[in-house]
């Protein structure tokens, strides 16, 4: 029992009261305990990577042996993992290998379509998020319309009023994202900042203790 | 117009298309280009794992220098405890590295949390109000709009009478910043649609556009 279990809440609790107490300690042990908190992490961190690695290669490999649904896919999955390993064993890891090259034009490149094609789902899923079935839907509507007009130049092409002396779609977009939205978005991180207060001095305290596995 | 000659660009090219298709359905030529980028992904971060962080931050220092670095023992074993989560019966060896990343992290955060988190977005929030443009169109709308949508997170008591109009008005402050926000969002992914377009058209085709 100590062993599983108040032995690691012991490690919990004496690792926060120490990386706590160092950073309002200005003293050269300070900067010792943080420069090897750093290089800890970083040591632990190499181990839990191989668990990451073995996760991956042991469900696609489970995947072909069952003959899973779509487990041809696992094949080109793991023959990637090996293409590039091979690719930095003989050629290197230089911008101009064969390494670097798979990753720009295959992997960098899928990424950034993948992202561009959320512009077609946005697009969808915004005809759905303004429609203007309230006055809050409508301030809604409106912010992001005024936002999105004051990003391109065709916003302030049609900004005809400000020869009176009023602000262009761009003056407006700034304000908003700078006033209202700071203020929604200043509330909310006053929220998620006293959210993780109590968090990470319930998981000092031994009162979160869901990183046991539910004991 | 000049094609390119590059085979490079004609693979980026490929993919690029195949993950379009998804537009039409999932498809083979989508469920390749994923499991492609899976694959190279992972082998790219095992690569680049092995070259700096367990060669250069591990054994570099341990084999160079290991009067100074033999303490890096400690978490490797901690971290060799960690790979006990493979084998239920030893599973909860790997508490203790999990303690140690959790408890110091958790340490580590609790004075920046305070600092960042809670502290400056209260200075920031605490601004002059006189009456100029700033002062009014700027300063008091911030404080204004923090306090009501602050209030209208607050759970513990009623929305009713004072608290919820202060509350109403902080909804209004959250659907403002929520389109803002969208409409930001929107305006990002059709400007990484057209950096794809622009691929194909300029990198691919060769068309001088602007």
């Amino acid at each position: 029992m100590f062993w599983k279990k108040q032995l690691p809440i012991i490690i919990v609790f004496l690792s926060g009261v120490i990386m706590t107490v160092q950073y309002f300690v200005p003293l050269h042990a300070s900067e010792f305990v943080f420069d090897n908190y750093i290089k800890w992490g970083i040591s632990i961190g190499i181990f839990a990577a191989i668990l990451g690695y073995f996760s991956f290669i042991r469900v696609h490999i489970m995947k072909i042996t069952k003959k899973a649904p779509n487990w041809g896919y696992s094949i080109v999955a793991l023959a990637g993992v090996v293409l590039m390993i091979v690719a930095a064993l003989i050629d290197g890891t230089d911008t101009n290998g064969y390494y670097m090259k798979f990753y720009l034009y295959i992997c960098a490149s899928i990424n950034a379509t993948v992202f561009s094609l959320l512009a077609f789902y946005i697009s969808s899923a915004a005809y759905r998020a303004f429609r203007a079935r309230s006055s809050q839907a409508v301030a809604l509507l409106l912010a992001a319309t005024i936002v999105m007009l004051g990003r391109v130049p065709i916003g302030d092409y049609f900004s005809f009023w400000t020869h009176w002396g009023l602000p262009s779609f761009y003056d407006m977009a700034q304000w908003i994202l700078n006033v209202p939205n700071m203020a929604a978005k200043r509330a909310i991180a006053l929220g998620v900042g006293l959210g993780s207060l109590l968090m990470t001095l319930k998981l000092i305290l031994g009162i979160e203790r869901t990183y046991l596995g539910g004991e | 117009m000049h094609l390119s000659t590059d085979p490079w660009v004609w693979i980026a090219f490929f993919f690029t298309l195949s993950i379009f298709t998804f537009l039409w359905k999932d498809n083979f030529l989508y469920k390749l280009a994923e499991n492609v980028t899976v694959g190279i992904g992972m082998g790219f971060w095992i690569v680049l794992w092995w070259n700096q962080t367990v060669v250069g931050q591990f054994w570099t220092p341990l084999s160079t220098d290991f009067g100074s670095n033999f303490h890096l023992i400690i978490p490797a074993i901690m971290g060799l405890f960690m790979i006990t989560r493979i084998i239920p019966k030893y599973a909860w060896m790997s508490r203790y590295a999990l303690a140690f990343t959790i408890g110091s992290g958790a340490g580590f955060g609790l004075p920046r949390v305070i600092q960042g988190g809670v502290l400056q977005q209260l200075y920031a929030t605490l601004l002059p109000i006189n009456f100029t443009s700033v002062g009014l169109g700027y300063n008091l709308i911030i404080i204004i709009g923090t306090l009501s949508s602050l209030i209208y997170f607050f759970f513990s008591k009623e929305h009713k009478g004072a608290i919820g109009g202060v509350a109403k008005l902080g909804i209004w402050f959250l659907m403002i910043g929520f389109g803002a926000t969208f409409g930001y969002t929107v305006m990002a992914r059709l400007s990484l649609f057209i950096g794809r377009v622009l691929f194909i058209l300029k990198d691919v085709f060769g068309m001088h556009l602007f």
